[in-house]
């Protein structure tokens, strides 16, 4: 009874809909590679916020090994290669 | 005095029901600017212009980086921190993740000698929190969402995106939009990057590559020039 009570008093104050957080739910499911071409009607909120979870984690993921290579480049590229970089950078400043 | 009495009312009536009128009229006008706007973010993360410019300023920084030198941050960890500050400045302060990591690495160039200390204090508190008071994320009339799963996910996934761990979960999900959108332009941006300076260091070594190494020297020769982008 008191938790009804205080879900309507948060529904009054904060004005979060229904419907607006169905939207939300839906662009997102948009965006997951996995979940594009399956039909909204059988993904539940939960499997996309579990969907995003771990698509985020993977690109991160993903930037932390581009990372990895691209230090590994920058630091290995002490040729001529590395210096004529630099100096088309510093053209442009 | 009975035509007044009975007057007054009426006009009571209308003048709240234009107020009723102009609130209504306020509150979906305010959504749809927030939805067009934030349709508007979304195609620009997908944007070729996006990609030159974000490339061209992670070069950049990446040189600085290197060239300040500081085995401080391990050579990835500041590639990382690089690219990823580089792309909270290129969503120009719109979200909260954006400001969110620009400002967590001023927070950290401030406090470095006490930041190991200061993050083990701060993970007993947030935990205390999190035991005694109930998830603040309130969602009313869709089941699911009262469900302890679905708040657990939720708040997993406020922590993933930075700036988001206490923000309730129509934020988190707007900002998990266009944070997925950002990251996706970080990858196609560093992958192209990463294989023009493999492409390059790799050529550098064969002397009758000279096609390919002045393709990619072209390549980034317009990375270096489309520095300022077309303002739109």
């Amino acid at each position: 009874m008191s938790s009804r009570r205080s879900r309507s008093r948060h529904s009054a104050a904060s004005r979060i809909t229904d419907d607006q957080i169905i939207d939300l739910v839906s662009k997102l499911q948009q965006l997951l590679p996995e979940l594009r071409n399956r039909c909204s009607d059988k993904v539940s909120a939960a499997r996309v916020l579990q969907e995003t979870c771990n698509y985020i984690r993977s690109l991160h993921r993903e930037v932390d090994d581009l990372s990895e290579r691209l230090s590994e480049l920058l630091a290995n590229s002490d040729t001529s290669q590395a210096a004529l970089i630099r100096s088309l950078l510093s053209q442009q400043s | 005095m009975a035509s007044t009495a009975v007057s007054n009312p009426a006009v009571n009536n209308s003048d709240r029901s234009l107020l009723r009128r102009k609130k209504k009229k306020k509150i979906p006008n305010q959504n749809q600017n927030l939805r067009n706007q934030a349709q508007a973010a979304q195609t620009e993360w997908k944007s070729d212009t996006q990609q030159q410019a974000y490339s061209s300023k992670l070069l950049q920084a990446l040189r600085r980086v290197r060239i300040t030198g500081g085995a401080a941050p391990k050579g990835g960890r500041a590639v990382r921190e690089a690219a990823d500050r580089v792309l909270a400045v290129a969503a120009k302060g719109r979200t909260r993740w954006s400001r969110a990591i620009l400002t967590n690495r001023i927070k950290l160039k401030f406090m470095k000698n006490s930041a190991s200390h200061k993050r083990q204090r701060v993970t007993v508190t947030t935990g205390n929190s999190r035991r005694q008071k109930k998830p603040r994320v309130s969602i009313l009339r869709l089941k699911t969402k009262n469900l302890p799963a679905f708040q657990r996910k939720a708040s997993v996934l406020g922590r993933l995106v930075p700036g988001c761990r206490k923000q309730p979960l129509p934020v988190i999900l707007e900002e998990a939009t266009d944070y997925i959108a950002a990251l996706e332009m970080q990858v196609r941006a560093m992958t192209a990057l990463t294989q023009l300076l493999s492409g390059a260091s790799s050529s550098s070594s064969s002397s009758s590559a000279s096609s390919s190494s002045s393709s990619s020297v072209n390549a980034l020769n317009q990375l270096g020039s489309s520095r300022h982008p077309p303002a739109s």
